[in-house]
């Protein structure tokens, strides 16, 4: 998001608070956030890519709305059910939200809507919002380029309605092919596939060769091809959001959505290229109280524009004063000799990273206030943390969230119900360890990535055994304050500083070089 | 809160904001900003005015505010007593375009270690990469503050064509300098050339000058990678190397052909101004080298800037106007071998530098 784009989206919340009907907010919503994927979409050298990733992402979270809705729900149901064998999951998930809870059931328009083939006219008529606004966006193509929105020509409009047809029909036709395939399959199925796709558009030689191939189909030069031609706006956090879903659907804990619901929550146009990573559950809380609110609610603009303000002062005058050579990077990584100066540039980073990341944070929340929506809070102090365990719990709070509710937790629970089980250390080191890589290969499939999940994995499980360990003796340091103190500060330093020396493969693609800096700032050069 | 509280919000807010931005175009207070520095104090200062087309790999910049840019340099360091203080003005030959800041002329002449007058010879790099006698001569009115013993002011026939006078964009950014010293001079310059940039109100505001206010911020954070790696210019690995072949052309400036051109072609007054504004402090105004070709058509001209005819009237010219006015000059134009050029032909390798300021050298010993 731009400046300009936080503009309008301020601006747009004004005329969608004061003249906007009440019963119009949530397609509103849909319909903003749907064009907002294209327009935050930057262009992309590969001819028409720029509309299509756009498009096969809200196809992508087409198709996956129709694999976890409840087929149940528009007939009066209001529960999700857990698929087959996957009661654990539910009973687990059981203490966070309950499915008989009156908030989780599904949308009233959802249960009182006849529709065609046990389809709710209401998700009927957003497919067809869905497939108008997409052949719409590409009629933009005969709009002069000062005034398209989108980045990049649109393919022409026939073309779209086309492909938009072909598609469809083989949706269909697989859906026919596939209906003897259970339910929990098909989730499982899909959520294989939106991950190879994350792992094909993260993996620089996979996305090369993607983008060599799509080169060669557009009659483009193949030789130029680079994963910078695939930077598929959103879809990281995208990927998670419906990955979320998929999965809750199998443990029976997704609330019944309406297809609306589902896009707006999977594409919400203020956390869709930064986050935070909502859950869908709290989402439409949020979403089905829209037509309650306040048109010009005083407070809620005050709140909403002053987190604002905060996020663009932390990212366009701290983050980015920070990145004018203050802080790490790939040149100046491979030009400070001197430890002191490689320290402060590393100091530097790790503050610009924060700024940077938190100010688009505090956008995004103030952004949502401003339409009515409460995003979730993504950092709280992570640098005054005197642990790796809190930092985990304060910096990018709803992604290390998805991390222990869909890695960590299964995996401890697979590996405590394993015969032979494996001893309780080496439990908890897979599930950590494994839980930080993924964390770290979500930012990219790269070595640089793995190793700081690896960082981050090996500091949690040694932090884990340290603190088992010293529980007593530590409870023992409440009766003596200035020891304590002493020893919070310390734990501070160490913490802190065992963040900042992990940004250092955090920040440089390559691990030589990574080395070095590790090099010049211990003084070995 | 209420919707009323909000708007006297706002507006106060609204209110403060046209206030302040008020008050910014009445004390114009960009140049005194500029001379608030973190360069000599918090950071070393640089060895060379501040100039960067690539910022993020150069950890430098082109900006307009002249104090700033002194203020961000060495010189603005307190003079010691036991120092000869050198100034060097001139183009990106003597900046020291694809040299390291221990190669160029002014690192050269300090490596020397020569003294003066029982002084040491120190000398500060004030050239800024753009050919104009009009930037010289701004530059060396700001660096007369710096208490000079001495300027080198080294000079070629690009320099000096009138239509040049204006082109840089550093003084078209300081018109009101430049018409100062135009009208102080009696310069032929048209304080009028609509070259000059004149901001309107709102460009004086601070939503205006939010580039140079951005651009001064900029040139201090920059100062820190400055400090961490002595880095101020992107030197590229590999560059082309000058022409040293030619087609059959006679043309240069607006000259299409070889003609008789006078004193009056060229901006001789710029240069009189300059020796003017130093007073007593003694310059020498150096005809600097220049690549001299062997190649075809090098009966026509000496290289890809230079037509013979053009550039041996210069040097006549330039030479009878030293004399006349009883200025020290110094033609240095064929000092240097024309394996010692880089890719233009005024820019010199380090070891072309070395000789240059041997010469130099000599020229202040016997000075």
């Amino acid at each position: 998001m731009n400046l300009a784009a936080i503009l309008v989206f301020a601006a747009a919340a004004c005329l969608y608070g004061a003249l906007l009907p009440a019963r119009f907010r949530g397609w509103a919503l849909f319909a903003g956030s749907v064009i907002a994927v294209y327009v935050l979409q930057p262009a992309l050298p590969i001819r028409y890519s720029a509309y299509a990733l756009p498009t096969a992402m809200l196809l992508l979270i087409v198709a996956s709305w129709w694999l976890t809705r409840d087929s149940n729900a528009h007939a009066g149901a209001t529960t999700s059910q857990p698929l087959n064998d996957d009661v654990v999951g539910a009973q687990h998930a059981a203490p966070l939200q309950s499915p008989n809870d009156e908030r989780y059931s599904p949308s009233p328009r959802l249960r009182e809507g006849s529709g065609v083939r046990g389809i709710p006219r209401d998700d009927l008529v957003t497919l067809m919002a869905l497939v108008a606004l997409m052949v719409g966006v590409s009629f933009l193509r005969f709009i002069d380029v000062d005034f398209r929105l989108v980045a990049s020509t649109p393919p022409e409009p026939l073309a779209v309605v086309l492909a938009l047809l072909v598609i469809g029909a083989a949706g269909v036709g697989l859906r026919l092919a596939l209906r003897r395939v259970s339910q929990r399959r098909a989730l499982t199925g899909m959520i294989l596939l939106i991950a190879a796709a994350f792992v094909v558009f993260k993996a620089e030689p996979l996305a090369t060769a993607l983008s060599r191939a799509l080169r060669f189909q557009t009659g483009q030069d193949t030789t130029l091809a680079s994963i910078a031609d695939l930077g598929w706006v959103g879809f990281s956090y995208v990927a998670f959001r419906l990955i979320h879903t998929l999965r809750d659907r199998q443990t029976g804990i997704l609330p019944a959505l309406s297809l609306r619901e589902y896009v707006t929550y999977v594409i919400f146009f203020p956390s869709f290229t930064a986050g935070p990573i909502d859950r869908a559950e709290r989402f439409v809380e949020d979403y089905r109280a829209l037509p309650g609110l306040r048109g010009l609610d005083a407070e809620r603009f005050a709140g909403g524009a002053a987190r604002i303000l905060i996020g663009l002062f932390k990212k366009f005058v701290i983050a980015d004063t920070l990145a004018l050579g203050l802080a790490l990077n790939v040149i100046n990584a491979g030009q400070v000799e001197s430890p002191l100066g490689m320290w402060l540039l590393l100091y530097g980073y790790a503050l610009r990273l924060y700024f940077d990341f938190g100010g688009y944070t505090d956008i995004a929340i103030g952004i949502g206030i401003l339409y009515g929506v409460t995003l979730p809070e993504n950092f709280s102090r992570p640098y005054l943390r005197t642990t790796i365990t809190s930092f985990w719990q304060s910096w990018h709070i709803t992604l290390s969230s998805w991390a222990r509710f869909y890695v960590f937790s299964p995996l401890s629970r697979a590996l405590l119900t394993r015969k032979p089980k494996p001893s309780a250390l080496v439990i908890v080191l897979l599930a950590q360890v494994t839980t930080m890589v993924v964390i770290g290969l979500w930012h990219g499939v790269a070595l640089n990535f793995l190793l700081w999940g690896l960082w981050h994995g090996v500091g949690l499980f040694v932090h884990k055994q340290w603190s088992d360990r010293t529980r007593k003796w530590y409870r023992g340091l409440n009766d003596q304050p200035a020891r304590k103190r002493l020893w919070v500060g310390f734990s501070w330093f160490v913490t802190f500083h065992y963040v900042v020396l992990g940004w250092v493969w955090f920040a440089l693609p390559d691990v030589s070089q990574s080395l070095r800096v590790f090099g010049v700032l211990f003084g070995g050069g | 809160m209420t919707g009323r509280a909000i708007f006297r919000i706002v507006v106060k807010a609204a209110a403060l904001f046209a206030a302040l931005n008020l008050l910014f175009v009445l004390l114009n207070p960009l140049e005194a900003l500029g001379r608030l520095s973190l360069y000599n104090a918090v950071l070393p200062g640089r060895w060379r005015l501040p100039y960067g087309e690539n910022s993020a790999e150069s950890y430098n910049l082109s900006l307009h505010n002249i104090p700033a840019m002194f203020a961000s340099h060495v010189v603005a360091q307190p003079k010691p007593d036991d120092e000869y203080r050198l100034l060097l003005i001139g183009d990106s030959g003597t900046w020291g375009w694809l040299m390291e800041n221990d190669q160029t002329l002014a690192a050269q002449i300090n490596a020397a270690g020569d003294t003066v007058d029982g002084r040491r010879l120190v000398a500060y790099n004030l050239a800024y990469p753009i050919m104009a006698l009009s930037k010289d001569l701004l530059l060396l009115d700001e660096a007369m503050s710096y208490q000079p013993d001495l300027i080198l002011w080294l000079v070629t026939l690009e320099s000096f064509p009138r239509q040049q006078q204006v082109f840089p964009p550093l003084v078209q950014n300081n018109a009101e300098r430049m018409r100062r010293l135009a009208e102080r001079y009696d310069l032929n310059l048209d304080p009028n050339d609509p070259r000059f940039v004149t901001p309107s109100l709102l460009e004086r505001t601070i939503v205006g000058q939010r580039r140079a206010l951005a651009d001064w911020l900029r040139l201090q954070v920059y100062g820190f990678s400055w400090a961490f790696t002595g880095i101020d210019q992107a030197i590229p690995d590999d560059y082309t190397l000058r022409a040293s072949d030619f087609e059959e052309d006679l043309s240069w400036d607006s000259f299409d052909e070889p003609a008789p051109f006078t004193a009056d072609d060229l901006a001789f007054d710029v240069l009189a101004a300059g020796m003017a504004r130093a007073g007593g402090v003694p310059v020498i105004v150096v005809n600097e080298p220049i690549f001299i070709s062997r190649g075809r058509n090098s009966d026509l001209r000496y290289n890809a800037f230079y037509p013979r005819w053009a550039y041996d009237a210069y040097r006549e010219l330039l030479d009878a106007q030293a004399r006349a006015n009883g200025w020290h000059y110094l033609d240095l134009w064929d000092a240097i071998p024309p394996d010692e050029f880089t890719d233009t032909p005024v820019h010199l390798t380090p070891e072309g530098v070395l000789m240059l300021s041997e010469h130099l050298v000599s020229a202040i010993e016997q000075n």
